[in-house]
């Protein structure tokens, strides 16, 4: 990049169940996203006037999440008027590709200061609520075979031969780093406990969390899309791939990501403006990329991205030290460790959206606070941040601890 | 000890009949564990057909514990917001009993009491057309945190809850089953059979015990908050409630924001939550606990009395005569017979006494085609107006108020003609707004029974009466006019017969330092605009001109030629130059002529061009710097009439700068003002400003005597 954008700091909520149960259901989606960027111009009394635009990632902007709900955020958060916003939709992609944008436009020298990351109340904009031809429009799905991601995240565990075992063990690794790391208070610097009017605190840390989960328990959940798949989604994925002669239906709720409410916020910038508001940067973006594979699996897409982002950052796969897939469904994750040949020992160190929850548009930025946190803990250099994307896609960014 | 005393019928029926300490039942702190205790009692029931709830006293239930909600400061929020949790927490499980529960409603059910009856299956009213129904703290800055915002929202649908809600509109039994608040009228002697009987006859219906937002199938009157044509209403009610509140009252919005919130955002628990932390939110706002102050305990200390002199007995006036059947007549008149008292309204011809007495007809019709009044109630009030030109009609009426022409000569040959015509101890009213008392009441064969009665205009609209004790009006008059003032049901105020009394003389101070600012060079339309962003009902400038800029240059000649004022001491002689000289010069008398700061026509108003010529371009003053300078002028005033005794008691000052003459709602008023402010920061502020503008804005003794010995205005 023209300019190094660098990371100043990143900030998310605590996740939490996305149904009316959900402890961060009473909360709008405009006051998560706010009380992040509330949070950052009290830790760093930042000039707000000085950042030149907002991006937050959100895959169903309707209702609450309506009507861009990035420039709402930032008014809800008494930021200077002089803040731009906007709200960007790459599927489950939308946080990560907040973070790489405002990484390009810093790079281009377009904007000095940015901040990118995402918003996603699922509880109260339930998924779909935004409609679409991808899912929806049957002369779509009929021609593209656009088959439900979990028929994608089957068809990879059958193609591959993760077997129920393989994907639930790596479930119960999730949830058990994840409630190693959070108790350990490994979170706390990023995690901003979201509060109400009156300051009174609604969520302090992730209550998604499982920690007693065992193969027992995982062993004795139905599969999630095995009645889906017999309606004719798995005869549209099986066209393309005649060799296989049945999808091998693993996934369940227990080891696919959770469906859960949250923000997130990464504050990027060029050297100078960081020094002029007088921030410490923590990490450097360096390369940062979005590729396209087959649509109709859907969910291979992080692999590729993954190498691609280090052929742009002339670095290899030894270069790396600590790997972050989202946790969209365990299969993806075996996948990507597979295409990458990688040790789970260093990818999802501190679990993933298995045990803490996926808020679609806002999970990527959250894996850029995780895996920040976690260099620096470790005193290590360098991470991967990949997800798998709707549509093939995927996408990977690669940074470096300063 | 107060009880909620508990009775289990053969039938299986539980009786909670509440009876707690003082004259109400209300939501203090010995309401939770005697509604807790019950509770339980009432789930450990064996062989339980239902419940009902109903009150030992007149009224059924009052409301919350204001003097609790009005202490509660920051540090105190996340304790009630706990405890406001578990009260709705109890009313929960009362509505989830598996067997029915009335509210028997055998009188007001405000607030609080309401709420209790909206978490029962079925709200029964008794008959009386006295009894008050409904959710009115928003009229106190505060909202119903018990549950009643989301739940009256569920049941009525959002446009129908709003008035309920957003103004706190209180209804009769009949009004509130119309409007769909209760399930039944019944006459009062009925209330408890009539419960038991709804109770056997529902059993085992599963429908009657299921509250409509714990039924699936149940769908809010006219649709979800998410609905395109309700989005496009609730962002024209936020807009329209701006325009009424300023921004400067916080409680409509964030009862509007729940009630979007609950009707098809999030579930019903949820939103009940959510409504908790607004209504916590509220309490420690200054806002708040000056209208809690003001509008609540200030005018329940003045309509209760404490201005009125102790030791007369109470009265009331049987025959009413007025004198003058022009605006303030016919509207003393309107007012006198909707109270239940005989009116002779007097003109010199008959002509005009009849048209005096139409404007009660023409408000009554409107009334009755409202569906508020039936005819015969209407023609029964127009009966107690008669209607003459006969001096001798008004022979033994125990209280005359002339309403004749604002002219000395005038008032004292009504007074000479007039005055034997009283009943033996009749009372003499004069209505001025301006006249002095004391100089009235000097023609009067009987001065000790002579007393001001300045009411405002539009009477039938403005609750607000200022009784001005002249020199020798007696503490008995006082107080019969007191008594008189709360049987036509307005808030009297008794206040001393200063020039302009209290009220007059306080809202000119405001006016004229507006003009000054003007006179200053200072842009029109800014002070004008800035004066009204300050919370008072319209604009200075603008305000003038509804009064007449004619009108009040006239008053202070008449109180100049009188000696009452001394135009050497005159504190802004260039505003009342710029008046004088827009009057002679220009002829802008104001908005009757369509000619006064602003030109009028129908396309609505601008401001006159002729101001160009008091206009300096490099006049510089803040925004802050006017609106203080209009606002303090009225504070100050108010304190000097504290001071000079004009005024018997803070409260009188408070409710009558709000209810007569315009004073920002949410400042509680004139002198509540400096304690929010806080008198020692409000005393620097008046230093700044007398050092910068004049010794107008000195501080008063009064003020540094309170803030030496750090004491607030009470």
């Amino acid at each position: 990049m023209a300019t190094p954008a660098y990371i100043y700091d990143a900030l998310r909520t605590p996740r939490s169940r996305g149904k009316k149960d959900g402890t961060l259901h009473e909360v709008k989606p405009i006051q998560l996203a706010a009380g992040l960027l509330r949070e950052l111009q009290s830790r760093h009394d930042l000039d707000t006037s000085q950042v030149g635009d907002v991006i937050l990632g959100c895959t169903a902007p309707v209702g609450d999440q309506g009507a861009c709900v990035a420039k709402a955020a930032v008014q809800a958060a008494h930021w200077d008027e002089a803040v731009p916003g906007v709200q960007l939709d790459r599927f489950c992609a939308s946080g990560l590709e907040a973070v790489n944008m405002a990484a390009a436009k810093v790079g281009s020298d377009q904007e000095d200061m940015v901040v990118a990351g995402g918003v996603e109340s699922m509880s109260r904009i339930p998924m779909l609520s935004q409609g679409g031809a991808m899912f929806t429009d049957p002369d779509f799905v009929i021609d593209q075979h656009s088959a439900p991601q979990g028929i994608g995240a089957d068809l990879i565990a059958t193609i591959d031969g993760y077997s129920r075992e393989d994907v639930d063990a790596f479930a119960v690794e999730s949830q058990k780093r994840a409630a190693h790391a959070r108790d350990s208070g490994w979170f706390d610097r990023s995690v901003v406990p979201v509060k109400d009017e009156n300051g009174i605190t609604i969520l302090e840390r992730d209550d998604f969390i499982k920690p007693d989960t065992d193969m027992q328990k995982l062993g004795a959940l139905n599969p999630s899309f095995a009645q889906m798949g017999s309606f004719g989604y798995d005869d549209m994925a099986l066209a393309k791939y005649p060799q296989v002669s049945r999808i091998n239906h693993v996934h369940t709720p227990g080891n696919s990501s959770g469906i859960v409410d949250g923000s997130s916020a990464i504050m990027i910038g060029s050297e100078k403006a960081g020094r002029d508001l007088g921030l410490e940067p923590r990490a450097r973006i360096v390369s940062a990329t979005v590729i396209s594979t087959d649509p109709v699996i859907m969910l291979a897409g992080p692999g590729p991205a993954a190498k691609k982002c280090l052929a742009k950052a002339g670095l290899k796969v030894s270069d790396i030290d600590i790997w972050e897939i989202n946790e969209a469904f365990a299969s993806v994750a075996l996948r990507y460790m597979k295409d990458l040949d990688i040790d789970h020992e260093i990818t999802n160190v501190n679990g993933g959206a298995i045990a803490m929850g996926h808020p679609l548009g806002a999970t990527g930025g959250m894996l850029v606070s995780t895996v920040l946190d976690e260099l620096e803990r470790r005193n290590a250099k360098r991470a991967m941040i990949s997800l798998c994307v709707g549509g093939g896609m995927g996408i990977s960014t690669l940074i470096e601890r300063l | 000890m107060g009880e909620f005393a508990y009775e289990k019928d053969a039938d299986g029926i539980v009786t909670v009949t509440m009876d707690m300490d003082g004259p109400v039942n209300a939501m203090n702190a010995q309401f939770w564990p005697l509604f807790s205790d019950t509770m339980d009692r009432i789930e450990a029931e064996q062989d339980l057909r239902g419940v009902i709830w109903t009150s030992a006293k007149d009224t059924f239930f009052a409301g919350g514990d204001l003097n609790m909600l009005k202490s509660i400061e920051l540090d105190g929020v996340e304790e009630l917001f706990l405890s406001v949790e578990a009260t709705k927490a109890i009313m929960r499980r009362q509505e989830k009993l598996p067997v029915p529960v009335v509210a028997a409603i055998n009188g007001a059910a405000l607030g609080g009491g309401f709420e209790i009856c909206l978490a029962c299956h079925r709200r029964i009213a008794a008959d009386d057309p006295k009894t008050r129904i409904g959710l009115p703290e928003v009229t106190l800055g505060l909202l119903p945190g018990g549950g009643g915002v989301v739940r009256l929202t569920w049941l009525l649908g959002l446009e129908a809850a709003m008035p309920f809600l957003l103004e706190g509109r209180q209804v009769s039994p009949d009004k509130a089953l119309q409007a769909g608040l209760i399930h039944e009228v019944v006459p009062a002697d009925r209330l408890l059979s009539r419960a038991k009987e709804w109770i056997l006859s529902v059993q085992g219906d599963e429908a009657a015990v299921t509250q409509p937002w714990d039924d699936k199938g149940y769908r809010i009157p006219g649709g979800p908050s998410t609905a395109p044509k309700n989005m496009t209403r609730i962002a024209g009610a936020a807009a329209m409630l701006f325009k009424k509140t300023r921004g400067l009252m916080p409680a409509p919005a964030k009862i509007l924001d729940i009630m979007t919130e609950a009707a098809g955002k999030v579930d019903f628990d949820t939103a009940q939550r959510y409504e908790s932390r607004k209504f916590v939110s509220l309490t420690p706002l200054a806002s708040t606990k000056n209208m809690i102050e003001t509008l609540f305990f200030g005018m329940n200390k003045v309509n209760g009395g404490a201005s009125r002199p102790k030791g007369v007995p109470p009265s009331r006036v049987e025959c009413l005569g007025i004198l003058g059947a022009g605006m303030m007549g016919q509207g003393i008149a309107f007012s006198a017979a909707m109270a239940g008292l005989p009116v002779v309204l007097k003109d010199m011809s008959i002509e005009a006494a009849e048209r005096g007495k139409a404007y009660t007809a023409k408000l009554l019709d409107k009334r009755v085609g409202q569906g508020r009044m039936t005819g015969e109630q209407r023609d029964a009030v127009l009966a107690l107006i008669t209607p003459t030109d006969k001096s001798g009609d008004l022979k033994g009426c125990d209280l005359i108020i002339e309403a004749v022409f604002e002219k000395i000569d005038v008032k004292d040959a009504v007074l000479a003609e007039h005055e034997s015509l009283l009943a033996e101890n009749g009372i003499w009213g004069s209505n001025t707004s301006t006249l002095p008392i004391t100089r009235l009441a000097t023609g009067s064969a009987n001065p000790a029974n002579f007393v001001g009665l300045h009411f405002f205009s539009p009477v039938d609209k403005m609750p607000l009466l200022e009784i001005i004790a002249g020199e020798k009006t007696s503490d008995e008059t006082l107080a019969r006019a007191f008594d008189f003032a709360r049987q036509i049901r307005k808030t009297p105020i008794i206040v001393g017969d200063s020039t302009g009394f209290y009220t007059s003389r306080t809202i000119g101070t405001k006016i004229i330092e507006a003009v000054e600012l003007v006179a200053e060079g200072h842009d029109p339309v800014r002070v004008d605009n800035l004066s009204r962003q300050t919370g008072m009902p319209t604009g200075m400038l603008s305000l003038l001109d509804e009064v007449q800029i004619k009108l009040v240059v006239d008053i202070y000649d008449t109180q100049v030629e009188m000696g009452l004022l001394d135009p050497e001491r005159e504190q802004n002689p260039a505003a009342r130059a710029m008046l004088a000289e827009m009057i002679s010069q220009h002829g802008r008398h104001g908005r009757a002529t369509g000619k006064g700061f602003y030109d009028y026509s129908d396309q609505g108003k601008t401001i006159w061009p002729g101001l160009a010529a008091w206009r300096k371009e490099d006049a510089q003053i803040s925004d802050r710097d006017i609106q203080d300078r209009i606002l303090f002028r009225a504070v100050l005033e108010s304190l000097r009439c504290l001071e000079e005794g004009v005024l018997r008691t803070v409260a009188d000052g408070n409710v009558g700068s709000i209810l007569g003459i315009g004073a920002p709602v949410h400042t509680g008023g004139y002198i509540q003002f400096v304690n929010t402010y806080g008198p020692e920061r409000f005393l620097a502020r008046c230093e700044e400003l007398a050092a910068q503008y004049g010794p107008r804005f000195d501080p008063p003794e009064i003020l540094k005597r309170h803030v030496a010995e750090d004491r607030a205005f009470a």
